[in-house]
C-alpha cells in the first residue's frame, strides 16, 4: 500500500531533448494518495501510456522522481516495485489453470503452499471465479481472463498499485458494465491505489475518484468527474469529456453579454480583464443547452436530430457555429427555427483555451 | 449450384494428376513391379511373389539382417540430432537479439549453413574433419586424442551428428526464433510484476507459445534425418565397415552396387511406408494440438 | 442492387456458426449488424461477400442467385476492424488501388479519388505515406478506398473498434452523410447499442448466429420482438425480472409483489419476463426525507421496488446506480450527480408504462399496444 509521488517528471525517447517538442511527457507534479481510484484520460499520442511504463518501471524518466510512500523507486525495476498490471489484452498463462495462474506470483515469491491456497480461495470468491477454478485458463473468455490478470495482482498482499491499461478494449459492452462495477466494489474493498489509463472518458469517469485529463505530453486538468464536466479548464477538456463535447463558440465578450455570430448571449458574470489578443471562446455543455419553442432565448437554426436512445440530440446553429442540444420530450418543430435556453450559470468563457474566472456573483 | 462448381474443378486438377502420375504413380509401380520378381541380368525376370518381402521382415536372413540394421542406425541417428538439435535450438533462439541491426547480422549468419548444398556440406566436413590434413582432425589429434573417421566407428558416428548439427540447428532456432517473436511483450511484463523467475519465464510463456513452431521444427528435422543419405555417403561413404550404413545407402548398394532389383525394390517400398507412417502419425498429432487450439479460443 | 439472404445457415465441423437466417437488403441503405462477439456478425459478412459459401440456404443479388459464387466476380468492398492500407505507397495511391486494378483512365481514377479524398477529409494527407497518420485518419483512408470502388456492397466489420473514443464520436457522426451519398447496400457490424442508434438505417439483431430481428433502428430499438433483441440492443445492460402473474397481481422472482397495471394488467396470468431500460429507473433515496408525492404527474401508476445500492458511477453528467434487489442487480442511470452510498435504501421507481414484458418464450407480450403508442 503506497501513496505515489511525481515529483518533476518529464520524458523524452530522443536521448537529447532540446525543446519542450522534444517531450513526450512534459513535467509533472502530483501526488496519487493511497486507496485513491485514478484514471488517466486523454487521446493516444498524449504521453499517458509513457506515464504508466514509468510508474510501473519499463521506462526511466528523463528528469524527475518517483516516489512510493517517500521512497525513490525511480530507477527500481518492475519486479521491485509492489506494483501489478492489467493489460489492454489479456495476459493469463495458457497452461495453467485459473488456480496455478493466481497462486503463481505468490508462488514465485515463495510463500508456504497453505497460505498461498487460502488466498487464491479468497481472491477467487471475490472475483467470483471459485467455480472455475480448476479450469484451464486459456479456455476462458476475454472478460474472465481480465479477471485472472486482475487476480494475480491482487493476491499479492504487498501490491502498492494496481495500473490498469486500456483493460476493457476487448471486452463486450454488456460485460464491460459487470467488469467495472466488479473493479468498483473491489477498490472499495481492498483499499488499492488504482491507476486506470483509457482514452474512453466513460470509463475514466465512472471509475475514478480524480481524472488526470492529458493532453499533448502534459496535464490539462485534474479534478473529480464533476469538476471536469461543470467547470472544464481548458476548451480540450470541455470538447474531451461529454458526448457530444462541449459546445465552445467563438465570441466577442463586452460587460455581461457574449455575442455569437450576431447573436447575444446574456452571462451572469462580468470579464474585464480578458486578455487582448487572445482568441474568445464561449462554452456550453449540450447538457445545459435545451431546445424551445421558436422565440423563447436564443434564436437557432436545427439541422437534424440525432436520437440515442436514452435523449435526443440536436444538432443547430446559433449565429452561424455549429452546436449540439438537447431536445426535451414532446417538443415538435416547425421548420428550422427554434429557441434555446441555456443555463446561464454554466456558460464559460476561454481565453485561448483557458477557462476565464469572471467576476461578480454566481 | 455446387455440383456444376465441383465438375469444373476436377477439371482444373486433371493437369497436376498427369504430372503426378508420371512422377510419381508410374515410378513406384515400377518399383513394386520390381519387388515381386527376381532377376538374373539380361533383362530376364522371373516371378517371386511376397518373398522378398518375407525375407526383408525376418532378421534371421543376410537381407532382414542387413534392413533392420540400418533400420536401428537410422532411428538411433534421428533420436541423437533430435536430441541435440531441439533444445541447442531452442537455446540459439532464446540467445538471438531481439530488435536492433544485430537481428539481420544473426539472421544472415544462421542461414548460411541452410544455403549450402548437402553434398557440399559433406565435402567440406570430410576435409576438415580429416586426421592428417584436415583443421579439426588435426587439432583434435594433435590434443592427443586418437581421432579417425574413417577408421573408427564412433569417430565416424560423432562426425556425422556434429556435421548434422552443424548444417541443421540453424533450420530448428529460426523456427523458435519465429515463435519467440510472435509473443507479445505484455506477456513477458506480466512475468515480471508477477516476479517470475527466467526458468519461470521460459516454461510458463515462452515453451507454450513455441509449442506448435517446435512440432513442426521436430517433424521436419525427423523426416529429414530418417531419410538421410547424401552427407554421410560423401562423408563415409557408409564406413568404417557398415557403421554409417542408413537405410537410403544401403538401398543404393544393394540396387546399385550389387544390382539386386528385386530386394532394392521391396526395401525401398517398405522404407517408404515406414515414412509415410510416421508423416501420419505427426500429421495427425500437429492436427490434434491445432483442433485443441481452436477450441479454446471458442468460449463456452 | 439488393441483397438477399434466404435461409442461409453455415456450419463450420458440427458448430453452427449462422442458423437459418433471411434477410433482405435494399439498395442504397445503411444496415447495422448488432451483437455480442462470436454472434456470427462478420460470419453473416462473409456470406455476404462471397467469401464463404452458406452450408444451405440462397444469397441472391437483385433476384439472382449467386450462391457459391466466389467473391472476384461480385460488387463488394470490405472495411476491417484494423487499419489495412499499403504501407508503402501514399494515401492517393492507397485510395485509388482498386481502380488501378480495374485499369480505368487517369483522369477518372484522380477524380474518384478526390472526390473520396474531400467526402472523408483526407485532402490535406494525400501526399502521405499511411503510418505518419493518426488512426483515425488511416482508418479513413481504408474507407475511401472501399467506396471509390463504387462496389454495390460495403461491408464494414466494427470499423471503428480500434480508434480512441472521440475519433469514433467524430467519424460515426459523419458516416451516415458519406453513405448517404452513395447508392450502395453499406452493411455495418458493430458491439455497441449506441452505434446502432447513432448510424440510423435498419438494424438486425444477432444473438449466437441466429437472427432475432431485422427493421428500423429506431422500431427495433424501442419496440424490441424478444427478450434476447432487447438484451443486445440495451446499454446499460437491460434489467430484467422475472415475474409470475396472477390476477390482478404481479409477484417477482426476489418476493415483492406489485399491482399488475399497464402493460401487466391486460397479459394473462403465467410466467413473464419485465424489462426495463436503465434511463426509465427512476431511484429514490429512502433515508431522505422528501419523497416524490404519489399524486405527482401520474406516481400513482408508478411501480415502486425496495433495494441497497452497490455501486455508483458519476461520470458528470449523468450517474449510474447498480443496486442490488436480493440476488438481482438493477442498473439506472440517471441525469445528474448522484452520489449514493453503497448499502444505502433506495426506492427503484418504475412508470408501467416503460416496461418491455416478455413471455416464458422470451416473445413480447402486449405488441397490441404498439399499435396505439
Amino acid at each position: 500500500m503506497a501513496s505515489i509521488t511525481l515529483d518533476g517528471l518529464a520524458h523524452a525517447y530522443r536521448p537529447d531533448p532540446r525543446g519542450p517538442q522534444d517531450y513526450a511527457l512534459k513535467e509533472i507534479n502530483h501526488v496519487w494518495r493511497q486507496g485513491g481510484a485514478y484514471a488517466l484520460l486523454g487521446p493516444s499520442g498524449c504521453g499517458k501510456t509513457t506515464l504508466l511504463n514509468i510508474i510501473s518501471g519499463l521506462v526511466v524518466p528523463t528528469r524527475g522522481k518517483i516516489l512510493f510512500d517517500g521512497r525513490d523507486v525511480t530507477r527500481l525495476p518492475t519486479e521491485a516495485r509492489n506494483i501489478a498490471q492489467v493489460f489492454q489484452f489479456p495476459v493469463v498463462y495458457d497452461t495453467m489453470t485459473v488456480r496455478e495462474n493466481l497462486a503463481f506470483p505468490l508462488k514465485n515469491r515463495h510463500m508456504p503452499r497453505e497460505a498461498i491456497a487460502r488466498r487464491v480461495e479468497e481472491i477467487a470468491s471475490r472475483l467470483d471465479m471459485s467455480s472455475v477454478l480448476d479450469r484451464k485458463a486459456s479456455n476462458l473468455t476475454a472478460d474472465a481472463k481480465q479477471k485472472i490478470s486482475l487476480g494475480r495482482g491482487l493476491v499479492r498482499e504487498d501490491v502498492a498499485a494496481i495500473l490498469f491499461d486500456e483493460p476493457l478494449t476487448v471486452i463486450d459492452p454488456h460485460l464491460k458494465w459487470q467488469l467495472r462495477s466488479t473493479l468498483k466494489e473491489l477498490h472499495r474493498a481492498l483499499d488499492l491505489t488504482m491507476i486506470y489509463v483509457t482514452h474512453d472518458q466513460t470509463e475514466a469517469l465512472t471509475f475514478a475518484d480524480t481524472v488526470v485529463v492529458m493532453h499533448d505530453g502534459a496535464v490539462v486538468q485534474t479534478g473529480t468527474p464533476e469538476e471536469l464536466f461543470e467547470r472544464p479548464a481548458h476548451t480540450f477538456v470541455g470538447h474531451f469529456i461529454g458526448s457530444p463535447g462541449m459546445n465552445v463558440l467563438p465570441a466577442a465578450v463586452e460587460g455581461r453579454t457574449a455575442h455569437v455570430g450576431g447573436v447575444a448571449i446574456g452571462l451572469t458574470r462580468a470579464y474585464p480583464a480578458l486578455p487582448a489578443g487572445e482568441k474568445i471562446e464561449l462554452g456550453v455543455r449540450p447538457e445545459f443547452a435545451t431546445l424551445a419553442p421558436a422565440g423563447t432565448g436564443v434564436p437557432v437554426k436545427v439541422q437534424r436530430v440525432d436520437d440515442i436512445g436514452r435523449a435526443r440530440i440536436a444538432r443547430i446553429e446559433i449565429g452561424g457555429q455549429p452546436a449540439a442540444a438537447l431536445m426535451p420530450e414532446g417538443l415538435s418543430l416547425h421548420g428550422d427555427e427554434a429557441g434555446l435556453t441555456l443555463d446561464p450559470r454554466q456558460i464559460h468563457i476561454y481565453a485561448g483555451g483557458v477557462l476565464v474566472n469572471g467576476e461578480g456573483a454566481l | 449450384m455446387e455440383k456444376p462448381l465441383n465438375n469444373r474443378a476436377w477439371l482444373l486438377v486433371a493437369p497436376v494428376f498427369l504430372i503426378v502420375a508420371f512422377s510419381a504413380i508410374v515410378p513406384i509401380m515400377t518399383v513394386v513391379n520390381y519387388s515381386v520378381q527376381d532377376t538374373f541380368g539380361n533383362n530376364q525376370f522371373f516371378w517371386n511373389g511376397l518373398g522378398w518381402f518375407q525375407e526383408l521382415l525376418d532378421p534371421t536372413t543376410e537381407l532382414g539382417g542387413r534392413f533392420f540394421d540400418a533400420l536401428w542406425r537410422n532411428l538411433l541417428f534421428s533420436a541423437i540430432i533430435l536430441a541435440i538439435e531441439v533444445p541447442l535450438g531452442i537455446l540459439v533462439a532464446l540467445s538471438m537479439p531481439r530488435e536492433g541491426w544485430k537481428v539481420a547480422a544473426t539472421l544472415v549468419v544462421m542461414a548460411l549453413p541452410l544455403l549450402i548444398p548437402w553434398n557440399v556440406v559433406g565435402t567440406i566436413w570430410q576435409v576438415f574433419a580429416r586426421a592428417d590434413i584436415g583443421l579439426a582432425g588435426w587439432a583434435i589429434n594433435a590434443l592427443g586424442i586418437d581421432y579417425n573417421y574413417t577408421g573408427d566407428s564412433l569417430a565416424a558416428w560423432i562426425t556425422i551428428v556434429v556435421m548434422d548439427v552443424w548444417h541443421w540447428t540453424s533450420l530448428v532456432a529460426l523456427l523458435c526464433y519465429a515463435g519467440l517473436k510472435s509473443i507479445p511483450d505484455a506477456y513477458y511484463q506480466a512475468a515480471r510484476i508477477d516476479g517470475a523467475s527466467r526458468w519461470a519465464v521460459f516454461t510458463t510463456i515462452q515453451l507454450p507459445k513455441m509449442k506448435r513452431v517446435l512440432l513442426i521444427a521436430v517433424l521436419l528435422r525427423f523426416m529429414d534425418s530418417f531419410m538421410i543419405y547424401t552427407e554421410p555417403f560423401v562423408l563415409t561413404g557408409g564406413g568404417p565397415g557398415n557403421a554409417t550404413t542408413f537405410l537410403s545407402i544401403d538401398l543404393v548398394k544393394l540396387a546399385l552396387g550389387q544390382f539386386d532389383l528385386g530386394k532394392a525394390a521391396a526395401m525401398s517400398l517398405v522404407y517408404n511406408l515406414i515414412v509415410l507412417a510416421l508423416c501420419w502419425v505427426f500429421y495427425t498429432v500437429m492436427t490434434n494440438t491445432g483442433a485443441e487450439r481452436q477450441q479454446g479460443e471458442t468460449p463456452a | 442492387m439488393t441483397l438477399e439472404l434466404d435461409r442461409v445457415s453455415r456450419t463450420v465441423s458440427g458448430v453452427p456458426y449462422i442458423d437459418d437466417i433471411s434477410l433482405k437488403l435494399e439498395r442504397g441503405s445503411l444496415n447495422v449488424l448488432l451483437g455480442a462477439t462470436l454472434a456470427g456478425k462478420t460470419s453473416l459478412m462473409r456470406l455476404m461477400a462471397g467469401l464463404d459459401a452458406p452450408t444451405s440456404g440462397r444469397v441472391l443479388v437483385d433476384g439472382r442467385d449467386v450462391t457459391g459464387q466466389p467473391v472476384k466476380k461480385r460488387s463488394v468492398a470490405m472495411v476491417y476492424q484494423q487499419f489495412i492500407n499499403y504501407p508503402s505507397l501514399s494515401v492517393y495511391e492507397n485510395i485509388a488501388s482498386p481502380l488501378r486494378v480495374q485499369r480505368l483512365p487517369k483522369a477518372e481514377i484522380a477524380a474518384r479519388v478526390s472526390e473520396a479524398a474531400r467526402l472523408l477529409k483526407l485532402e490535406p494527407y494525400l501526399e502521405r505515406t499511411p503510418l505518419a497518420l493518426s488512426g483515425g485518419q488511416q482508418q479513413r483512408t481504408a474507407i475511401a478506398r472501399a467506396l471509390v470502388k463504387r462496389a454495390d456492397l460495403v461491408l464494414l466489420d466494427e470499423p471503428l473498434a480500434n480508434l480512441d473514443y472521440k475519433l469514433r464520436e467524430e467519424l460515426r457522426e459523419e458516416l451516415p452523410r458519406i453513405f448517404a451519398s452513395t447508392g450502395a447496400v453499406f452493411v455495418y457490424a458493430t458491439t455497441e447499442p449506441t452505434e446502432a442508434l447513432l448510424l440510423g438505417g435498419s438494424t438486425a439483431c444477432l444473438m449466437e448466429g441466429r437472427l432475432t430481428q431485422f427493421g428500423p433502428t429506431a422500431q427495433v430499438y424501442r419496440r424490441p420482438g424478444d427478450l434476447a433483441t432487447a438484451r443486445v440492443f440495451s446499454d446499460p445492460p437491460l434489467n430484467a425480472l422475472r415475474a409470475n402473474k396472477s390476477g390482478h397481481t404481479v409477484l417477482l422472482d426476489g418476493g415483492a409483489v406489485l399491482p399488475a397495471s399497464g402493460v401487466l394488467a391486460d397479459a394473462p396470468d403465467g410466467a413473464y419476463t419485465i424489462g426495463v431500460r436503465a434511463h426509465h429507473l427512476e431511484v429514490e433515496d429512502v433515508a431522505s426525507a422528501e419523497r416524490r408525492s404519489d399524486t405527482g404527474a401520474g406516481g400513482g401508476r408508478l411501480i415502486r421496488l425496495a433495494a441497497t445500492v452497490a455501486v455508483t458511477e458519476v461520470t458528470g453528467s449523468e450517474s449510474f446506480l447498480h443496486m442490488d434487489m436480493g440476488e438481482q442487480r438493477l442498473t439506472a442511470l440517471v441525469p445528474g450527480v448522484r452520489r449514493l452510498e453503497p448499502g444505502a435504501a433506495v426506492e427503484v421507481l418504475i412508470d408501467p408504462d416503460h416496461i418491455l414484458l416478455f413471455g416464458a418464450d422470451g416473445r413480447r407480450a402486449g405488441r397490441a399496444l404498439d399499435a396505439a403508442a
